[in-house]
């Protein structure tokens, strides 16, 4: 078994790398697609909503294959940038979802008296807003970087050698497929884990006075 | 004779067909303190919103200092800066300690050193009694003392006149008179204030002059004493007799000379 794991373990570095991509992309774009839907034009808004909608209602590992030969076809990617970048965009349809309702759940009124004090629109988004909200999306974050971190191993689709495809062909070579997707699993879920648990201490770190909003 | 820091000319806001409040104007001097009084739903918190330009008017102009406020390209924020606002439900930002409450706007819209914002976001909080709960956040306060904390924070924008939508109307009865005598003293300090209230007491012992609106038209205006003991309109002299029967003899009693 420990032989199994050592081989196996070898892809965890590609499989955090992926996610150290995917995620903080995924993030970035969810925050902002979040803040269109809401604060933009009707049709701006409108553009994200069918952008999120649609993202949402295919099966993740379908995107993989249409982004990364959209992509690869553009521009000159490796399998690993494509297969990252790819996650990162079909996360952030979802991390939109987090991030839209988390602001709705800080309340009109916050961005109502802020304005108030005399702060631009985009003022009160970013010192009275957005510090509640992320608060607020930690827990339902967790789950999504649980997933991204899970769903990573669709890029083995790809042939990136993370850990799903270092286990693959070890059960080939070996014959003991339980063994190698044994260790593949056991891996996963240390990694999983350990994340939930951090942002777990990061929500109680972040957990504002007085403040108990019902979740 | 000075000109008015505020003044409303035929203020109208319709919401679809639905008219909220129609051909208001009047004009708040410096050092005036006006009560609105007037039924729910009679528009007085929307004329609030619309002069301090949350809520878009249907039509009329608002001057602030002379210069005309709603008018399309006017830098809103710029004119929010100098109108202080209090909420019915305080609104304090939730993730902030109080004197950070008081402290965001002077640095992110002022543009004020961090320094010299807290130590004038301190004085603020002095100024509402609040000083020693200046590391608390709003959930660590009682409703009385998140809304001293809310005036502080439009306090200390230096506005030109304050505006009060039902300031004491979501805070339990024994909480109500802190937040009224604090703003008692800023009517002493001469601030300018703008408020909308049921509390007839404060009215009665505070205004210069008491606006009596009902169904989105001012019925009635004129010195507390004119309200309250020779109103010309009848209806003003039925909203006057309910209040003071629902709010106790106390009130009522106490003013008898």
């Amino acid at each position: 078994m420990l032989i199994f794991l050592q081989y196996v373990v070898q892809g965890a570095g590609v499989t955090i790398a992926v996610t150290l991509v995917a995620l903080p992309l995924g993030f970035i774009l969810g925050i902002l697609l979040a803040l269109l839907y809401l604060y933009a034009g009707r049709f701006v808004s409108g553009i994200t909503a069918v952008f999120g909608t649609a993202m949402r209602g295919v099966p993740p590992i379908v995107l993989l294959f249409i982004l990364y030969f959209a992509m690869s076809g553009a521009v000159n990617l490796t399998p690993f940038w494509a297969g990252s970048l790819s996650l990162g965009i079909i996360s952030s349809a979802y991390q939109m979802e987090i991030f839209r309702g988390a602001i709705l759940a800080v309340g009109s009124g916050q961005m109502m008296a802020a304005r108030a004090v005399g702060m631009s629109r985009w003022r009160a988004i970013r010192y009275v807003i957005l510090p509640q909200a992320l608060r607020l999306a930690i827990p339902p974050w967790s789950n999504e970087a649980a997933i991204v971190l899970k769903d990573s191993s669709l890029v083995y689709a790809l042939g990136v050698a993370e850990i799903l495809r270092r286990a693959q062909l070890l059960a080939a070579s070996t014959q003991q497929p339980f063994l190698a997707y044994g260790a593949a699993a056991l891996i996963y879920f240390i990694l999983v884990f350990s994340v939930n648990r951090f942002l777990d201490w990061l929500q109680k770190r972040m957990q504002i006075p007085g403040l108990h909003l019902s979740v | 004779m000075a000109a008015p820091i505020l003044e409303l000319k035929n203020v109208t806001k319709i919401y679809g067909s639905n008219v909220i409040f129609k051909n208001i104007s009047f004009s708040v001097k410096e050092g005036d303190a006006i009560v609105i009084i007037g039924p729910s739903g009679t528009g007085k918190s929307t004329l609030l919103r619309c002069i301090n330009l949350l809520t878009p008017l249907t039509s009329g102009e608002v001057y602030l200092d002379g210069h005309e406020v709603n008018v399309k390209g006017k830098n809103e924020d710029e004119v929010r800066q100098h109108i202080g606002m209090v909420f019915q439900n305080f609104l304090l930002f939730n993730h902030l300690t109080a004197l950070d409450n008081v402290v965001l706007g002077l640095t992110k819209v002022k543009g004020m050193k961090q320094e010299q914002a807290i130590e004038k976001g301190r004085h603020e909080l002095k100024r509402v009694g609040l000083a020693d709960r200046a590391e608390h956040y709003p959930g660590q306060l009682s409703g009385g003392q998140q809304q001293r904390v809310a005036i502080a924070r439009a306090l200390a924008m230096d506005p030109r006149v304050m505006l009060f939508d039902e300031p004491t109307s979501a805070l339990d009865p024994e909480l109500i008179g802190e937040v009224l005598s604090v703003m008692e003293s800023l009517a002493r300090e001469n601030m300018t204030m703008l408020v909308v209230t049921h509390e007839m007491g404060f009215a009665r012992e505070v205004a210069d002059r008491i606006i009596f609106m009902e169904k989105g038209s001012i019925v009635e205006e004129g010195s507390p004493d004119q309200l309250f003991r020779h109103a010309k309109s009848e209806r003003t002299r039925e909203f006057l007799g309910k209040i003071g029967d629902l709010y106790g003899k106390k009130e009522g009693a106490k003013k008898k000379k």
